[in-house]
């Protein structure tokens, strides 16, 4: 707070390869989403087909976590540098999460 | 941080989300949330995988002839694409084009509202048919479950139109740049949710 | 803005601490808040002793008697220890590691206020048509069949107070993360803030399946839900796992900066440095990570399953290891040191026992065959009041001595604190060593009274004698606070003389921007090496002198909890009265429009400008 930020002007070159750089990581997100939108038809339709239950859920389930990985690390920038405390808060929750719901089906009593 | 600064494209950081300890602060903070809220969304999964179907004896409603998957499709596909448009917002945040920042985020409401929209025509449609919130406990769990997520999109839009507006006319800055992102992230994270709503909820629900 | 230097009148005071953002001030509204919630939750004990004293006794009815359990295990974890260990936390994490102020200073105000008001609607219980009766667990089938609203207020009271500390656990972490001095590496962080990272980050995993917990419990009493009504579908056991996914963790919450704070004092006090610090630091996360794959221990009885109950078993064994690493660092810690016996001093030895002997009998229901016989019983009540009182308490009394010099430049008397020890101390070990007899002769928790001749009565009678031991012990520690702040004698900086890490090297009375130059950190207990090389100021500077960036205060926070006070009426008397419904809105729209103020007023905060900053008496030059 204290420290001032101080502005670095870029030359125009530098600009320039900036610009191109967030162009093809951009584009490398709408990529992601096609691969998204994939992995959403290919759970729904797999659904529709009517196979047995226990072939589409593991499959479906394993689409979610694709997804959500590509959600994190890419929309979410998880794979750029000074997300370090991200993922080992993000990956804690996980670990309690997953221990939450495997408690909640398998020892509640029924 | 002085806000006076007035930024150019050539001149603003690469990464204007946390340049500033506070941005940073928040960035961090925001990051930790998301973690608390993996496990609030685990409980709330975790206790309607407990209570799928299950209600008084007698009870007529179940998974499969309840949910509609054609209704679940369109709005998977309005939440995922509002994610892209959230990601575009961010990209020309990045690159000091307030403006297309704006236009990007407006598009992303209006999926927002989109989708919204469609929940609550659900809900509505499942009240109709006598499956209420108090019904069985398998309906607490459902509308607590989704509609939390619901409430997340409402408190989404809600924090991206704010921003929108307050910030309309003086365009980015180093202060409101993490605000932005933050909005941007938590958008995601809604998205994050959904995924395994309509995996885990409704198709799931429907294989049985 | 000079600091102190003008006297202020009351109003103008109360204004001060009702907008405060200054982590110090903060602290300072929890010391007096909690400390108050403990005496309250005192007093419930002493009823409950009180009628225990005698076998068939009717000083108070079997419901009362319930509503005065349930309130003294609530008040006591979520209103009393909590608070005061989130007040040591702001008073001395920062000054630890050379940080100007938390991440959040705004958050961490409305922290405290959520916490304020969640407590006083909790409490407001006990004048509005009787207080919560279902035991602190509020297990979902008693609490479902429980008449009135006590359970309602438990509910909404520790949703808001929960949603504080939630707050707070984000803000201390971030702080930690982001906010550190130069030089301060995270194996150079004094053992206190370990621990309040780690309590923190048990904070951010452990209240929101509490924070669902509640809400179940509270659509299911007050809005037609059905989570737990097996009528409809609901299973009771949900909110079992859900409390104790956050309840067991709760316990290292409050049990791990209690650890800090004994091993500041066993380091200040031997004059050595802390005995196997990184072994301590590992310990200290590993109990974190342990402490969430345990909660099942708290339902062995509930009838899981053998596999179920064996996987926790061993998990809860598991836990002996680290903490054992710890006890054992603590006395390699003494060991050959200059030791000096303050008040201080002297409860951190006295809860090295205390605390293990509520580890072993931990260790003892961690077994499942022996807990299906020790179950429900006084032996429970036993081991949990000495791990709680015995650690936490004590934790609790030790860092008030300790740390009351640099939070209020005063200190305690160590004459009268040596009284309230042994007052405590004795009146602890009489109350509840003899519980564990009383569990092992059958006698259950939370009965109210209990019948002649099954050899219970001596026992409980000396149980309820030692218990005003205690209450004598607190007593002479309330005169003693009062008699130093009357006396108002100054101390300055290092009042011990022998203080290792940064925030003893702080000018007192602390400047409100706590560091006029960030400190420059040359390694663990960076004071204790400044000291050994002469250094007069204490401190290696990493910037010189320059304006210092400040964050202004605010009502808002107030505002925003009071908001959901008033919501919580609201919801609680909803379907009953007329008004609920339009209270309730009023008290999300009073909530919700002051954090829209919030977001729409831009507010960067001031500046400490260099000159002033120069100006100001032992300034550097």
């Amino acid at each position: 707070m204290a420290h001032d930020v101080h502005a670095h002007v870029r030359s125009q070159t530098e600009y320039e390869y900036k610009r191109r750089r967030s162009a093809n990581e951009m584009r490398g997100h709408v990529t992601t989403f096609a691969i998204m939108i994939f992995l959403t038809l290919i759970a729904f339709t797999m659904v529709y087909a009517g196979f047995s239950a226990y072939f589409v859920v593991p499959i479906i389930l394993l689409l979610a976590a694709v997804q959500v990985i590509l959600q994190l690390y890419y929309f979410m920038h998880m794979s750029h540098k000074g997300h370090e405390t991200a993922q080992l808060f993000l990956y804690s929750g996980v670990i309690v999460a997953f221990i939450t719901i495997l408690t909640m089906i398998t020892i509640v009593w029924w | 941080m002085d806000l006076n600064t007035k930024y150019t494209p050539q001149s603003w950081p690469d990464h204007p989300e946390n340049t500033t300890l506070e941005g940073k602060n928040k960035f961090t903070g925001f990051w930790l949330f998301l973690g608390g809220e993996t496990v609030t969304f685990a409980s709330l999964f975790a206790t309607y995988l407990a209570l799928k179907n299950k209600g008084p004896s007698g009870m007529e409603f179940t998974t499969q002839d309840l949910f509609e998957l054609p209704l679940v499709f369109i709005m998977t596909m309005l939440l995922l694409t509002s994610s892209l448009t959230s990601v575009y917002a961010m990209y020309h945040m990045k690159n000091y084009n307030f403006k297309a920042m704006q236009a990007w985020l407006m598009v992303t409401v209006i999926l927002g509202l989109a989708f919204l929209g469609f929940e609550i025509y659900e809900f509505n449609h499942y009240v109709h048919l006598g499956f209420t919130f108090g019904q069985s406990a398998f309906s607490s769990a459902f509308f607590i479950l989704v509609g939390t997520h619901g409430a997340h999109v409402v408190v989404g839009l809600g924090w991206i139109i704010l921003l929108m507006v307050r910030n309309a006319k003086r365009g980015l800055n180093l202060y409101n740049a993490p605000k932005f992102y933050l909005a941007s992230l938590y958008w995601h994270f809604i998205d994050v949710v959904w995924v395994f709503i309509f995996t885990v909820v409704y198709l799931m629900g429907v294989v049985g | 803005m000079s600091s102190i230097a003008q006297k202020k009148g009351f109003g103008a005071t109360l204004w001060d601490y009702l907008t405060t953002v200054d982590h110090k001030k903060i602290a300072i509204l929890y010391l007096i808040t909690g400390g108050l919630f403990f005496v309250i939750g005192g007093i419930e004990a002493m009823v409950i002793r009180i009628q225990l004293a005698q076998p068939d006794s009717d000083f108070v009815s079997a419901g009362l008697f319930n509503q005065m359990i349930t309130m003294h295990g609530t008040t006591m974890i979520f209103l009393a220890a909590m608070p005061l260990l989130l007040g040591f936390m702001n008073a001395v994490m920062p000054l630890q590691i050379g940080a100007r102020d938390v991440a959040f200073p705004f958050l961490n105000s409305l922290g405290f206020w959520l916490f304020f008001f969640g407590g006083i609607f909790l409490n407001l219980s006990w004048f509005m048509g009787g207080a919560p009766d279902a035991g602190w667990t509020s297990y979902a089938s008693l609490a479902l069949a429980s008449p009135g609203h006590g359970i309602d207020f438990y509910t909404l009271g520790l949703l808001i107070s929960g949603f504080g500390t939630l707050i707070g656990g984000i803000n201390f972490l971030v702080t930690i993360i982001n906010m550190r001095a130069p030089g301060m590496t995270y194996m150079r962080m004094p053992l206190f803030t370990w621990t309040t990272f780690v309590a923190s980050a048990l904070i951010l995993f452990a209240f929101p399946p509490l924070t669902v917990g509640m809400v179940f419990m509270m659509v299911d009493r007050m809005f037609d839900g059905n989570f737990f009504d097996h009528t409809m579908g609901g299973n009771t056991i949900i909110w079992e796992h859900l409390f104790w996914i956050f309840g067991h963790p709760e316990v290292y919450i409050l049990i791990l900066p209690a650890f800090g704070i004994f091993s500041e004092i066993f380091a200040t006090f031997s004059r050595k440095r802390l005995f196997g610090y990184s072994a301590m630091v590992f310990a200290t996360v590993l109990i974190g990570f342990l402490g969430f794959m345990v909660w099942a221990h708290h339902m062995f009885t509930v009838g899981l399953g053998p596999t179920a109950n064996a996987i926790f078993s061993v998990a809860t064994m598991a836990i002996a290891v680290p903490t054992g690493v710890k006890i054992f660092n603590w006395l390699l810690t003494i060991w050959g040191g200059s030791i000096k016996f303050t008040v201080a001093m002297i409860y951190a030895v006295a809860f090295i026992p205390t605390f293990t002997a509520g580890g072993v009998t931990g260790i003892m229901l961690a077994s499942a065959p022996l807990d299906y016989q020790l179950h429900d019983s006084y032996f429970v009540v036993a081991h949990f009041h000495y791990v709680i009182v015995g650690g936490v308490v004590l934790g609790l009394l030790a860092g008030l001595h300790y740390y009351w010099p640099l939070m209020f430049n005063t200190m305690l008397s160590e004459a009268l604190g040596k009284w309230t020890f042994w007052l405590f101390f004795i009146g602890f070990h009489l109350t509840f060593f003899i519980q564990h007899f009383l569990g092992l002769l059958g006698m259950p928790r939370r009965v109210f009274t209990f019948g002649a001749n099954q050899g219970w009565d001596l026992y409980n009678l000396i149980s309820s004698i030692g218990a005003i031991g205690m209450a004598l012990g607190v007593a002479v520690l309330v005169v003693n606070i009062i008699r130093t702040i009357v006396k108002n004698e100054k101390v300055g900086r290092d009042p011990w003389g022998d203080g290792r890490t940064l925030e003893w090297a702080v000018p007192q009375p602390v400047p409100f921007y706590n560091f006029k130059q960030t400190p420059l950190v040359r390694g663990l207990d960076t004071f204790w090496i400044e000291k050994q090389e002469g250094n007069k100021e204490g401190m290696t500077y990493a910037e010189p002198v320059g304006d210092i960036h400040m964050p202004n205060n605010s009502f808002i926070p107030v505002v925003i909890s009071f908001g959901l006070f008033v919501a919580a009426f609201g919801a609680l008397y909803n379907g009953e009265q007329p008004w609920a419904v339009p209270v309730l809105i009023l008290g999300l729209v009073i909530t919700f429009g002051a954090m829209i103020v919030r977001s729409l007023k831009d507010d960067h905060g001031y500046h400490v400008h260099k000159e002033d900053l120069m100006d100001e008496k032992g300034g550097k030059h």
